[in-house]
């Protein structure tokens, strides 16, 4: 029987059943399940890595070693592993390797919007790019048996509503192959100048006999029906195109990179009218045009944002394009900081001391919206530190005391570790926090090497962060519980005015992996003065009555830091 | 025939629950099927949106429902019901559930809850409402308001009241399934 998987679920089924060892990935939404997935399968070894590059270097030693193996990320993620993925086209495999991609179109959850296809192009990389879940599994196969038949790592590419759909799987059973022969082959795998000017020519060699191999690849499909409109698609767009132009000749292509330019002449010659749907950059359609073949998409359906079927049906078939869905006259519900959550009373007390916060990726970022509003910048993951760095030197020591960079426990784990070695180095007398709160929050709660949990939520190593901080040098480390919120304040007082490099770890797990349930809190009507203190936390489950606040049982979870910010203590647990 | 159905609400209240239990029928029943999350910026308190497309002779391609093609929008909350009526097919049925949970903007006072979105889902659309968290408290817990909502849903598709039973039966834990059950049940005679 079928059984409906997520694209992510069916991506680690498709390298289960491949027979894949190895699978090294960091969390990123839309790929987080990837592994997560993989982690429930024995027979495959799968960890967090800190980051993507070093999940890259995982997955490159194992397939080297004689492993299938794989890496998983978001987009962005390739960013940070461009340098060893850039270098493993050249070196090439030993047993097949892939990294699984996960883009973001319309941002979901995501700094930016880019397209892996232009990566991959640009590291001579083969990107396979699936449709459905279905394809997701497939394609796993297919990616394998591409990576070792022309010795190159190979990207799967997803989309968010690849990633993040489920629809019907066939499952298969798993094939068992042999851990490949370790062979030491230098002129293979050391990036001297000497060999990888022969590996250059491979890459170029390889990349020609694909491109002529994927006019006969089966992903790679034509299906014709009427000729006045031919359509060329990949991924999420084939899927649009299919609803939207249900009577257009299509031309699928599975493998997005490199293309097959004769099956692409073929079916334009077919055709009437050539047209290019495909979600993000105009990809395809640049490499049509240099072919010379005339065709158009872009200019109709642009680079920004999702493609949808009512897009597509709009642009192309004279249907009923609508506009962006929103409702003008009402309020909108942007994301917040959970009830309970502690960045809530580190960020309250960041916007009562008017400090300049250059924050970072993660659930923390969420502090730059009102009413905390205490955020000046995010960038990328480890950017808070840089930043802060960075505007210390251009304006003075005086910037640098009205200001704080702050990461969480993952994101230092990720990329803070060298920025912070920079402060140190380079005589920063800037101060970093660490929001500790035990878990890799925003992807959906992945262990990490600071909460002293491995994958499988067994007991793992832990980074002990002061010791961390001492080895490099940095006296000043202060630990704190951010809803202590007067000893917050009185820290970062201190550490901001010092003339030192510090850093504060503001401490406190997750309010959604704290096991412990507490009774919700409620607003003693006696003893409220309506003042207001308690509103300007930003707390979800608190809202503002004719005559004080009132608190949502159904979203309380009994924090009590509205309790701690309250003058008049009228805020308790009922009862209490 | 296709039915398309949006499910809308704030992140935590259950919605991902909903939309499995109605996957896990579609394959039950040998249908092909469409079940579309998106994970937002934050784990709880944003807009939640989840399509679920089913379709028993048709094959199936896009992971989402757009502008005017749900047959039926189960709203969580009653502002989302609001914000979720352009899906709604002409004749389409809107399940809301009448609890209202403030955005941010309206916790700020930067913007106020309409008062009247109810009315408004009313007016615009065919509607049954009810207190699905009220209920869910009777049952024994407000967190299964999803499956009084999905019981109101249950009663108005094709499949018998058994198979959903059994769905739920699958997808929870079975410490919670009596719960579940009941909220079922109160949906259902409701719907």
């Amino acid at each position: 029987m079928k059984r409906l998987m997520l694209g992510n679920e069916a991506i680690a089924r498709g390298a289960y059943e491949a027979g894949v060892r190895v699978s090294s990935a960091y969390p990123g939404t839309p790929s987080t399940e990837i592994n997560e997935t993989i982690a429930t399968y024995s027979e495959i070894y799968s960890e967090w890595a800190p980051n993507e590059k070093v999940a890259v270097e995982v997955a490159l030693g194992a397939a080297i070693g004689g492993a299938r193996s794989m890496a998983c990320m978001k987009h962005v993620g390739l960013n940070v592993a461009a340098d060893p993925f850039f270098t493993a086209t050249y070196t090439g495999v030993n047993a097949g390797m892939v990294v699984v991609v996960a883009d973001d179109p319309g941002m979901h959850s995501s700094q930016n919007e880019q397209d892996t296809r232009l990566l991959a192009r640009a590291a001579h990389a083969p990107v396979l790019d699936p449709s459905d879940s279905a394809e997701c599994k497939a394609f796993m196969q297919l990616a394998f048996e591409l990576s070792e038949w022309y010795d190159t790592p190979v990207i799967v590419r997803l989309t968010t509503r690849i990633a993040h759909a489920r629809t019907p799987v066939e499952l298969g059973e798993r094939q068992e192959l042999p851990l490949l022969a370790y062979k030491k082959e230098p002129k293979k795998y050391v990036s001297m100048p000497a060999n990888m000017i022969a590996r250059h020519r491979y890459v170029e060699e390889r990349e020609r006999r694909l491109a002529e191999d994927a006019n006969a690849l089966p992903v790679n499909r034509i299906e014709w029906a009427q000729r006045k409109l031919g359509v060329i698609t990949s991924g999420a767009a084939y899927n649009y195109v299919k609803e939207a132009l249900p009577h257009a000749s299509v031309l699928k292509l599975g493998l997005a990179y490199p293309l097959p330019e004769r099956l692409i002449r073929e079916f334009a010659a077919g055709v009437e009218e050539l047209v290019i749907v495909e979600d993000m950059e105009p990809f395809f359609e640049d490499a049509v045009r240099a072919m010379g073949i005339p065709c158009h998409g872009k200019a109709e359906t642009g680079v920004q944002g999702e493609l949808f079927a009512h897009k597509v049906a709009g642009r192309f078939a004279g249907g009923k394009a609508y506009g962006p869905m929103t409702t003008p006259d009402i309020p909108m519900r942007p994301p917040v900081l959970c009830p309970g959550c502690p960045h809530r009373a580190l960020f309250h007390v960041l916007n009562k001391l008017k400090l300049h916060v250059f924050s970072d990726i993660g659930c923390y970022t969420l502090g730059a919206l009102p009413p905390l509003g205490a955020v000046d910048t995010c960038v990328c993951m480890g950017a808070s530190i840089g930043v802060a760095h960075g505007i210390e030197k251009a304006r003075g020591v005086e910037m640098a005391k009205q200001s704080v960079a702050v990461l969480g426990d993952s994101t230092f784990c990720h990329s803070g570790m060298t920025g912070l070695l920079n402060m140190m180095y380079n005589r920063s007398v800037g101060t970093v926090i660490v929001a500790d709160n035990s878990i890799t929050g925003m992807t959906g709660h992945q262990n990490n090497p600071m909460n002293g949990r491995g994958i499988h939520g067994e007991i793992a190593p832990a980074l002990d962060l002061p010791k961390l901080c001492e080895a490099m040098g940095i006296e000043h480390v202060r630990i704190v519980d951010p809803f202590d919120v007067k000893a917050l304040e009185q820290v970062l007082r201190e550490e901001t005015e010092r003339d030192a490099l510090s850093v504060i770890i503001s401490r406190r797990p997750c309010a959604l992996i704290v096991k412990e349930k507490r009774a919700p809190y409620a607003c003693d009507a006696e003893k409220c003065r309506a003042c207001g203190m308690c509103m300007r936390i930003g707390c979800p489950a608190i809202r503002k009555t004719e005559t004080g606040v009132w608190i949502d049982h159904t979203q309380c979870v009994g924090c009590g830091l509205c309790g701690n910010v309250c003058p008049f203590g009228a805020l308790g647990t009922e009862g209490a | 025939m296709t039915t398309n159905i949006v499910i809308v609400g704030v992140g935590g209240q259950g919605t991902l629950l909903a939309s499995r239990i109605l996957g896990h029928i579609a394959m039950e029943n040998g249908y092909d099927a469409r079940v579309s999350e998106v994970h937002g910026m934050s784990q709880r308190g944003g807009s939640v949106t989840t399509y679920v497309r089913m379709s028993a002779a048709e094959r199936l391609y896009s992971t989402i429902v757009e502008q005017e093609q749900a047959d039926f929008v189960l709203a969580f909350e009653t502002l989302e019901a609001l914000r979720a009526l352009p899906y709604l097919k002409k004749d389409g049925l809107m399940i809301v559930n009448t609890q209202q949970i403030l955005p941010m903007p309206v916790i700020t006072g930067a913007a106020e809850y309409p008062e009247d979105a109810l009315a408004r889902v009313r007016a615009a659309a065919d509607t049954v409402a009810l207190d699905a968290v009220g209920i869910a408290e009777q049952c024994g817990t407000f967190r299964a308001a999803n499956v009084v909502l999905l019981g109101v849903l249950a009663k108005r598709m094709q499949f018998p009241a058994e198979q959903w039973r059994e769905a739920i039966r699958a997808l929870v834990k079975p410490q919670f399934a009596q719960w579940n059950l009941d909220a079922f049940e109160e949906g259902y005679r409701r719907g």
